[in-house]
């Protein structure tokens, strides 16, 4: 068979086409989301949010509405509640982060255990991105391109915010609503992918594209673009995996982006520093 | 116009029941050189908050170039010269990018540069004597390149006055005599310099201003005033064997 139809034969197929579209918008939204979380240092957050967002994935099912958008009301629900225990206890960061994003979790476990099917539980927290419906998918691609968008337009002054907030705030850019900003944006993109890879491999993807990226360059525009094919090119070895082998997809996009790490890792090792 | 380029008077501040800053007043004067010293954790860089905009006093008054310290900001009167262990060298960026960086506050909602703004991180750069390096990644730099970028992107921001903490940290004599003759040289263009330093040996050739600080400001005025034995031991609990006084 031909390399060409191996990549086009599944695309006749109407579920298929939207697999490979809503992975593609998925890699690329959060290969852009990474760049920054990793810069920032916020990784464990984006996990916290991602576990999060379980029971508000369980009310939406019951009422019939797209995942992402009870996902998001509980991810701004526990990023609230992170940050006033944060603010006005002595308890440190990470172990509050520790703390609410397992209580959202197990109060989403309890949920499912009572009223979902146990098929339903391993799509949510594994992704099913070949069985995803025409709204579900409709959702996915424009929240994650409105996000896209707006991270793009914006990136210079989340840059500032990533990397010296404090000279920011002297010369008066509004560093407050940049953060809470970045938070709604980095929720709204976690959970709108969530049905593709999946609650637990979420945060995968928002780390290790980035990470990959910032192994290989020095310039913050060319580590997008790295990690954005990086991303990409997983994302339709999950998709078609899925196809061909009957593999899910949330976990061969993962595991081909963190093949795709150690070798870059390895390659990074390998060449001295100076010709990069 | 004052001749006053920073005013505090009777700023004081806590951190919940911890006090960091009482009742300090200051008048710092334009184009002056000035020293700030004192122990770690006796009100330095809570001054230096205060001065940005970025802590709030409890009580007492701030004013910055004759403006309160948000109109302040807008102006970008005052600019940041962080310390070097607060940056994350290995950021992404190039010597440009951070100059460019000042110009954020003139500039629209993107930060999409004009030919202006690409003339005034030119121009900073060329003041630092950094434009052969505009497109190194920042971490690339030596110690004193490094300062030297930042002190940059305050230019390039137009600011009058310069906040620099702790700018001679972990640098050699050479680099330090070569900012030293920067900052002297910016202090005669018209700006003016306030630095924290523990470096009391060098403080007396160095700054014309001294602003010894003990959970307020002990005292404040010319050097050759100020930079007495009594002052200074009074500032540093007595602790201070190897310093010479005229």
């Amino acid at each position: 068979m031909l390399v060409i139809d191996f990549i086009l034969e599944p695309l006749q197929f109407a579920f298929m086409t939207k697999a490979v579209i809503v992975s593609v918008v998925v890699g690329v939204t959060l290969a852009i989301m990474s760049c920054f979380l990793i810069l920032k240092s916020w990784a464990l957050l984006g996990d916290a949010i991602s576990h999060a967002v379980l029971p508000g994935v369980v009310v939406a099912y019951l009422l019939g509405i797209p995942f992402g958008l009870g996902a998001f009301v509980a991810a701004m629900l526990a990023v609230v509640l992170i940050g006033y225990i944060k603010s006005n206890t002595k308890i440190k960061e990470d172990a509050v982060m520790g703390i609410v994003f397992t209580m959202f979790f197990s109060l989403g476990i309890m949920m499912i255990s009572k009223v979902i099917s146990s098929v339903d539980l391993t799509h949510v927290l594994f992704g099913e991105v070949l069985g995803i419906s025409n709204e579900s998918a409709w959702y996915t691609i424009i929240t994650l391109t409105l996000v896209s968008i707006a991270v793009l337009a914006f990136r210079r002054v989340f840059t500032v915010f990533c990397f010296d907030p404090t000279h920011g705030r002297a010369i008066g850019l509004p560093m407050t609503l940049l953060h809470y900003s970045f938070l709604v944006l980095l929720a709204i993109a976690i959970t709108g992918s969530i049905q593709t890879v999946g609650i637990i491999l979420v945060i995968a993807m928002l780390i290790t594209p980035g990470s990959t990226a910032f192994l290989l360059t020095k310039r913050f525009s060319t580590m997008i673009w790295i990690a954005v094919a990086a991303s990409v090119f997983s994302s339709l070895v999950g998709a078609y995996s899925s196809y061909y082998f009957d593999i899910a997809t949330g976990g061969t996009i993962v595991f081909v982006q963190s093949i795709i790490f150690l070798l870059v890792l390895v390659y990074t090792k390998l060449l001295p520093q100076r010709s990069r | 116009m004052s001749n006053i380029a920073i005013s505090l008077k009777d700023v004081t501040v806590n951190y919940g029941d911890k006090r960091a800053l009482t009742e300090a007043s200051i008048d710092i004067p334009y184009h002056t050189f000035t020293g700030v010293i004192g122990m770690n954790g006796a009100g330095k860089s809570t001054m230096f908050k205060v001065i940005m905009g970025l802590v709030k006093p409890e009580s007492g008054d701030v004013t910055i170039c004759d403006d309160p310290v948000g109109i302040a900001q807008k102006h970008g009167h005052v600019a940041y010269v962080p310390q070097s262990e607060d940056v994350d060298w290995d950021f992404p960026v190039s010597v440009y990018d951070v100059v460019m960086m000042g110009r954020y506050g003139k500039q629209n909602a993107f930060k999409t540069a004009k030919k202006e703004d690409h003339e005034h991180v030119t121009r900073a750069l060329e003041q630092v004597r950094m434009l052969d390096h505009k497109h190194h990644q920042i971490g690339e730099l030596s110690g004193g390149q490094k300062k030297r970028v930042f002190v940059a992107r305050a230019l390039a921001q137009g600011a009058d006055i310069l906040l620099l903490d702790e700018p001679f940290a972990g640098l050699d004599a050479t680099s330090e005599k070569s900012l030293i003759e920067l900052f002297v040289r910016l202090k005669e263009e018209g700006k003016t310099v306030i630095l924290a330093t523990h470096d009391l040996l060098s403080l007396p050739d160095t700054c014309d201003h001294v602003a010894l600080v003990k959970y307020t400001v002990v005292a404040h005025g010319p050097t050759k005033k100020v930079f007495t034995k009594d002052l200074v031991e009074q500032t540093f609990d007595g602790l201070l064997h190897h310093i010479k006084f005229d």
